[in-house]
């Protein structure tokens, strides 16, 4: 589903690269936590796989493409097989819930058949049906993260990045929100996601892929936040 | 897309950005202006070329005992001279120029004078003898009078040449000097009127940048982010343009068609025909610098 090889990033203007050398796989029907600081590298991954950035080096195969060599003209299809939130969910407040769901299958042409089917749908699965009319204001947090993850889910995605999710929520929407996104996992979507949130990856037990200064320190298997477990391997700073 | 909703994120961003579209189409309107009446000046040009050169002719005045010695070095026209400058008309070399000629006598001359001239006439003062015999030449193709002047100035027993086209060089160049004018205005405004709608697909791209931000993360394609940019752009320049045609129909209509063609029947005047025939293409200049530079600013700025 995804695998970098030897994958360097560095930004114009900053000295150390974002990413060195980073090697990763993530299999179909993963939930991967990316942790680490901030300046590890995670979000710069993540923009990596949303094809926001290109590596300098290395390869990038995400969903079946060298996003290295994925010519600009197919960046936006290669967009519509993986979904995205955010912390900030980025929700339009003049639009209601349904209408921000909507929105994103009409800009990619979906017929309004397939839009009348799948809003309810996915409204359905994150608990808001009956908020559809609501505008974003009038939601909680935790319910405007749901419709962001709802609006990432309605196209069907195979692949769904999180960045900081559950960074603008207090515990008890932030373990709503986890509860949503195992029950997405369950149904077969791959999920990364970028988090701070030591709470939630220790009590999630998933694999753990934790940055610093741009490389990956540590790949465990149903791991906690900072621990090492048994059976995970450590994989050695590089002092350089 | 879907059209209603593409019609939907368009009506948005004209509501949003409402001064800078108006403006959009009075700086459109106002360049477009200039460049139909350029175009218009330019068919007033024509239509005056083709309906007085086709009647202009060239005169080729032949010496009388009267003209001064300097021109006429040997008095009147002699039969040979004649007979040459005739030669001359039916040579081969002018005959592709030349559609028609007729001789006019002195006496037919004078003839011409006393009916043109009703009472007040200089007929009354001159005799038949001291005007010229003239031979009166339609030209095939009035652009090259040039040539046929030429072949007569120096022939011996003509007196002076005249295209008659030369009366009209003040009006043609005053017509010039207008579309000129009015060219060089359109030039300008049509420039600032690029750079407006450049700077106000910005300004309108900038207060959407959440949508157009969520379009690009879910996969819009970058042609359907920059439509409804496109659209906003050339429904403000085609708003402009119709402004100008309509303008440009009043004023025909109120000021040549119904008062001065009445007055000045002779100067065949533009008419609301002509300005239909000119909004074509004054429309697609505006769309085509409308999407062109919402195109140029979108692209820059939209792309994924």
């Amino acid at each position: 589903m995804i695998r970098l090889e030897n994958v360097t990033k560095t930004y114009r203007g900053a000295g150390a690269s974002a990413l060195s050398e980073v090697e990763l796989q993530i299999d179909r029907g993963e939930f991967v936590f990316l942790v680490g600081s901030s300046g590890s590298g995670k979000s710069s991954l993540l923009r990596l796989m949303l094809r926001e950035e290109k590596p300098d080096s290395g390869d990038l195969f995400v969903l079946g493409e060298n996003l290295r060599t994925l010519p600009q003209r197919r960046v936006a299809s290669y967009r519509r097989k993986l979904g995205v939130v955010f912390q900030d969910f980025r929700l339009l407040p003049n639009k209601t819930v349904y209408q921000n769901i909507a929105f994103a299958l009409q800009v990619i042409g979906k017929s309004r058949a397939f839009i009348e089917t799948s809003v309810p749908d996915v409204l359905r699965l994150v608990g808001l049906e009956d908020k559809s009319s609501s505008f974003p204001a009038a939601l909680s947090g935790g319910e405007q993260q749901r419709v962001a993850i709802a609006r990432s889910l309605v196209n069907r995605p195979e692949l769904l990045l999180a960045d900081e999710p559950t960074g603008n929520l207090d515990p008890d929407n932030s373990k709503e929100i986890m509860g949503l996104l195992s029950r997405i996992n369950l149904s077969g979507t791959t999920i990364v996601m970028a988090t701070h949130d030591r709470g939630i990856v220790d009590q999630m037990q998933r694999r753990v892929v934790e940055m610093k200064g741009g490389r990956i320190v540590r790949d465990a298997e149903t791991a906690s936040y900072r621990e090492v477990p048994s059976g995970s391997v450590e994989i050695p700073e590089d002092q350089s | 897309m879907n059209p209603s909703f593409v019609a939907r994120e368009v009506w948005e961003g004209i509501r949003g950005n409402f001064s800078m579209v108006l403006s959009i189409v009075l700086v459109t309107f106002v360049s477009l202006s200039f460049v139909s009446v350029a175009a218009l000046l330019q068919i007033q040009l024509g239509n005056l070329k083709g309906y007085w050169y086709d009647k202009a002719q060239i005169a080729i005045y032949l010496c009388n005992d009267f003209e001064s010695e300097l021109i006429c070095p040997s008095g009147a026209i002699t039969q040979t001279e004649q007979i040459a400058v005739t030669g001359q008309l039916k040579s081969s070399a002018l005959v592709p120029y030349i559609d028609t000629y007729y001789f006019e006598s002195q006496d037919e001359a004078y003839q011409r004078l006393l009916d043109d001239g009703g009472e007040l006439t200089a007929a009354q003062y001159l005799n038949p003898d001291q005007l010229n015999a003239t031979y009166w030449v339609s030209l095939s193709d009035p652009e090259k009078a040039e040539l046929v002047v030429e072949a007569f100035q120096s022939q011996p027993g003509v007196a002076a040449v005249a295209d008659q086209r030369s009366y009209f060089d003040p009006i043609i160049g005053l017509l010039n000097g207008a579309t000129l004018a009015a060219g060089s205005i359109a030039t300008v405004m049509l420039f600032s009127a690029a750079l407006l709608t450049t700077t106000t697909i910005r300004l309108s791209a900038f207060s959407r940048r959440r949508e157009i931000g969520i379009m690009r993360l879910v996969g819009a394609s970058s042609a359907s982010i920059q439509l409804p940019f496109i659209l906003e752009g050339l429904i403000a320049a085609l708003l402009g343009g119709g402004l100008a045609i309509g303008l440009n129909l009043f004023i025909v209509e109120n000021y040549l068609t119904d008062s001065l063609a009445t007055e000045l029947a002779f100067a065949n005047f533009v008419s609301a025909t002509d300005v239909f025939a000119v909004a074509p293409y004054v429309l697609g200049l505006g769309a085509i610098l409308a999407v062109l530079a919402s195109g140029i600013s979108t692209f820059r700025h939209l792309r994924t």
